[in-house]
C-alpha cells in the first residue's frame, strides 16, 4: 500500500467510523466547503456508513457553481466578439447564462474558444494569435488565484500586449463569514478547504472559532480525512471547544504559501464579488491591480458586469447555503440533469448537484 | 508513389487515383477478393451474420498504443465479435484532407494491415475521397465489418440474468486517458499507454470452451460504467460490483487523480465484459488470464434481482452509491 493509498484504508477508515459512532452524542450538522470534499464522501460512499444524526451540507466552495449568472453572461459576451479568443478551463464551458446559452453552444455557432489546461496554455495561443484578443476566463478561489497571478507575470515578460484576464476570482473567508452570519443555517462545524489552504493558510479561518463559536478543521480530500476531521468537530462540542485546526499537514503550513500569497497580492486587489445564489460580499473577490490593469479585460475591452436576473427556478443558492439538500429542488434530475444543468451545481464536477445526481441514492 | 502529399486527384477516381489505390491499399491489404477490383467483394460465407460499422475520427491520429488505422481495425472487429461471431472480412472507407502527408496515410494503412492480419479478417473493399483542406481533421476512417456466428443463443446486453457473474479481462480506462493526455500534451510521471487490440480471439475462446456466456460487451466510449449500466437496463436487473476489485494501471490513477476525471468512465478499446452463470465465472478467468489479452482478467461484480436497471459500486469502505451512466461528457476541473 503506498503511503497515498494509506489515506483511504479500509481498515483504518473502520477504526474512526467506529469512533465518530461511539463519541456522537447530539445532532452535528456540519459543512463541508469545497467541492472537491463533496465528491469525496459520495465518491467513497461516506455518506451511507456515518450516523444518521450527522447532517451533510454542501457549501460554496466549488469555483463554478458561485459564478454569478451576470459573469456568465459576460463571457457570452466576450465570445460573441470577432476580435476576442476566449480561453478557458472545460468546467465552464457548460454553465448556462441569461437565456440558457453556453460557451459550448457559442463554440459550436462559431465563436473562438479554447479549452486549455493551464493559464500558460492562453499564453501560447497568444503568440500564435497576434490579430486576436485572448482572454482567459479567471474563476476560482485562492488555489487558482497565485497560477493565473504568475502568468499575468509571465505575459509581462514576454511583451504579450494582446492577452488579457477577465478575473473573477473569489476568496473564501469572506462567502464563509457571510454563511455563518445566517441564522438559518445553523452550523455546527466546518471542514475547510485544504488547497486553499495550501495557500493562505490556517489563519485567514481563526474569526470561524473566534467570531461564531464553531470548530472548523482544514483537511485533504480522502475518507480518511474527512473521517478525522468529523471525529476532530465531535471532540471539540463535546469538550465545549471551538478551535480552527490544520489535519492537513502533510500539504499545508499553518502560514500557508507566503510567495504565492505575495505573487497573487502584486497581481491582484481585492474587490467586492457577486456570488451566485448569495449575492454581492464585501471583499471577496479578486481585480487586477494598477499595476496590471493593461491586462485586465474590463478595462481594456469596456466592459461591464450587469446584473442579470438569475435563472428561473433553479435553487442553486439555497443549496449553496446549505438550506435545501441538492435532491429536493424542484428540477433535480428532471428539467435539470448533468447533461441539460439548468445551474451550475450540476454542471459542475465537484457541484453538489452532480455529486447528488451521480452517486447519491436510498439504498 | 513519388508525391509526398495527398492531392485532390487521389480521391478523383483517375489515375491518381488507381496508383494510390494499387500501390498503397492493395499492395498492403493484399488479398483474392480486393485485387478482383469488382465494384463489390464477392464473399462465399453462409449465416447467420453479425455485421457492425463505425466511423473513427479520433484527435490525436497517432497515440502511444496504435493509431487511427489500427483502432478502426480494432474497434469493428470488436463489436463484430461481441456478438458472438468470428469476425471475417471487413470494409474500410476514408475520408482524406488534402495535403495529408503520404507517409502518415502509409503508416495508418499499414498498421490496418497488420491489425486485420493479427485478428485473421480480410480487408475486402473500401472507398477513398479526398476532401479540400480544413473540410476534415487529416483523416476519417470507417469500417464495417461481417461475422460468422459461432453460437446459436447469442450473447446481448439483454440476457444477464439475477447471479450472474460480472468479469472484466484487465484495467479500465487506459485508451481513454491516453488520448486525453495526447491531445493537451499531458505527461505524467507513469506513462499511459492504449490498450487497443482485437479481442475477437478471446471471445471465440469463451464461447467455445466455457459457454453459456449471457453478455459480451466492449466497454469503449463511456466506460465500464456507462456500458455496465446498459447491460442493467437492458436486462431488467441490477448490477453491485466491488470498486476494490477493478483494476486501474497507476498511470492512469494518477492521471485521473490530476484532471477530476473518473477511469470507470473512460474508453477503453481492448477490455471485454463478459456476464455469465456465477458457477462458471472461475473457468472463464482461468481461460481469459492464460491469454496475453486477458492476464488481467477479475470478476468485479454480480447480477442482482435488486435495483433493477441499476448498478451500485461497494466502496473499499463498505459504503453503497451509484454508479451512474455518463452524462454529457467529462470535463477537466478548475482546481
Amino acid at each position: 500500500m503506498s503511503i497515498l493509498d494509506k489515506f483511504s484504508d479500509p481498515a483504518l477508515c473502520k477504526t474512526l467510523l467506529d469512533k465518530i459512532h461511539a463519541e456522537l452524542k447530539d445532532e452535528l450538522r456540519f459543512m463541508e466547503v469545497c467541492g472537491t470534499h463533496t465528491v469525496s464522501i459520495f465518491r467513497s460512499g461516506l455518506h451511507t456508513l456515518l450516523p444518521d444524526k450527522i447532517i451533510h451540507l454542501s457549501g460554496p466552495g466549488c469555483p463554478v457553481c458561485v459564478t454569478h449568472d451576470s459573469e456568465v453572461a459576460l463571457f457570452l459576451e466576450l465570445a460573441a466578439r470577432d476580435d476576442v479568443i476566449v480561453t478557458t478551463f472545460g468546467d465552464l464551458i457548460r454553465v448556462p447564462g441569461p437565456g440558457g446559452g453556453n460557451l459550448k453552444k457559442a463554440q459550436a455557432e462559431g465563436a473562438r474558444v479554447s479549452v486549455i489546461y493551464s493559464p500558460m496554455d492562453a499564453l501560447t495561443i497568444a503568440k500564435e494569435n497576434p490579430d486576436a484578443k485572448v482572454v482567459f476566463l479567471g474563476v476560482g478561489f485562492e488555489t487558482t488565484a497565485p497560477t493565473v497571478a504568475a502568468t499575468l507575470q509571465m505575459a509581462r515578460r514576454m511583451g504579450l500586449d494582446n492577452f488579457l484576464v477577465l478575473s473573477f476570482h473569489k476568496l473564501v473567508p469572506p462567502a464563509i463569514r457571510a454563511l455563518g452570519s445566517d441564522p438559518e443555517i445553523r452550523l455546527q462545524g466546518l471542514i475547510m478547504p485544504g488547497h486553499v489552504s495550501t495557500i493562505v493558510g490556517i489563519e485567514p479561518y481563526q474569526f470561524i472559532a473566534k467570531e461564531f463559536g464553531l470548530p472548523a478543521v482544514v483537511t485533504g480530500f480522502d475518507p480518511l480525512d474527512v473521517l478525522q476531521s468529523l471525529l476532530e468537530i465531535i471532540r471539540q462540542r463535546n469538550e465545549g471547544r471551538a478551535e480552527v485546526v490544520n489535519l492537513y499537514t502533510r500539504a499545508v503550513h499553518d502560514i500557508g504559501n507566503p510567495r504565492a500569497v505575495e505573487i497573487m497580492n502584486e497581481v491582484f486587489t481585492e474587490a467586492d464579488a457577486l456570488w451566485r445564489g448569495i449575492g454581492m460580499i464585501p471583499g471577496s473577490g479578486l481585480v487586477l491591480s494598477e499595476a496590471y490593469e493593461q491586462y485586465d479585460a474590463m478595462k481594456q475591452l469596456g466592459l461591464e458586469l450587469k446584473e442579470v436576473k438569475p435563472l428561473a427556478g433553479c435553487r442553486c443558492g439555497d443549496i449553496l447555503k446549505g438550506k435545501m439538500a441538492p435532491n429536493k429542488c424542484p428540477l433535480f434530475g428532471k428539467a435539470c440533469t448533468p447533461a441539460k444543468p439548468v445551474g451550475p451545481c450540476m454542471v459542475s464536477t465537484e457541484g453538489s448537484c452532480a455529486a447528488y445526481f451521480k452517486y447519491h441514492t436510498d439504498l | 508513389m513519388d508525391d509526398k502529399r495527398i492531392l485532390l486527384d487521389y480521391g478523383s477516381g483517375g489515375k491518381a487515383s488507381q496508383r494510390l489505390i494499387s500501390e498503397l491499399f492493395m499492395h498492403h491489404f493484399d488479398n483474392p477478393m480486393l485485387t478482383q477490383m469488382d465494384d463489390a467483394a464477392f464473399l462465399n460465407i453462409q449465416g447467420p451474420l453479425s455485421m457492425s460499422t463505425d466511423t473513427f475520427t479520433v484527435d490525436p491520429i497517432f497515440f502511444p498504443g496504435g493509431n487511427i488505422g489500427s483502432l478502426a481495425v480494432h474497434g469493428t472487429v470488436n463489436d463484430v465479435a461481441m456478438l458472438g461471431a468470428k469476425p471475417l472480412y471487413l470494409s474500410c472507407a476514408y475520408i482524406i484532407e488534402e495535403g495529408l502527408e503520404f507517409s502518415v496515410l502509409e503508416e495508418i494503412v499499414i498498421s490496418m494491415a497488420k491489425a486485420a492480419k493479427e485478428a485473421g479478417v480480410a480487408i475486402v473493399t473500401g472507398d477513398t475521397k479526398v476532401v479540400p483542406k480544413g473540410t476534415v481533421d487529416k483523416i476519417f476512417i470507417n469500417t464495417t465489418g461481417v461475422g460468422q456466428m459461432i453460437v446459436e443463443d447469442y450473447p446481448s446486453g439483454s440476457k444477464a440474468r439475477p447471479g450472474d457473474a460480472v468479469i472484466i479481462s484487465g484495467t479500465m480506462g487506459d485508451h481513454g486517458l491516453t488520448i486525453l493526455a495526447q491531445r493537451e500534451g499531458l505527461t505524467f510521471d507513469t506513462p499511459v499507454e492504449s490498450d487497443c487490440a482485437s479481442l475477437n480471439g478471446l471471445t471465440q475462446r469463451l464461447i467455445e470452451e466455457v459457454g453459456d456466456i449471457h453478455v459480451l460487451r466492449d466497454p469503449t466510449r463511456g466506460g465500464l460504467a456507462t456500458t455496465l449500466n446498459e447491460i442493467a437496463g437492458q436486462s431488467g436487473v441490477g448490477i453491485d460490483v466491488e470498486e476494490d476489485a477493478i483494476p486501474v494501471n497507476d498511470g492512469v490513477r494518477s492521471g485521473c487523480s490530476f484532471l477530476g476525471m473518473d477511469p470507470l468512465y473512460l474508453a477503453n478499446e481492448g477490455k471485454l465484459i463478459c456476464i455469465l452463470p456465477g458457477d462458471k465465472a472461475d473457468k472463464a478467468l482461468e481461460l481469459l488470464r492464460s491469454e496475453p489479452l486477458g492476464t488481467g482478467a477479475v470478476c468485479i461484480g454480480t447480477v442482482t434481482e435488486d435495483n433493477a436497471g441499476k448498478v451500485i459500486l461497494v466502496t473499499p469502505l463498505g459504503g453503497r452509491r451509484m454508479l451512474n451512466m455518463l452524462e454529457g461528457e467529462q470535463l477537466p476541473r478548475i482546481c
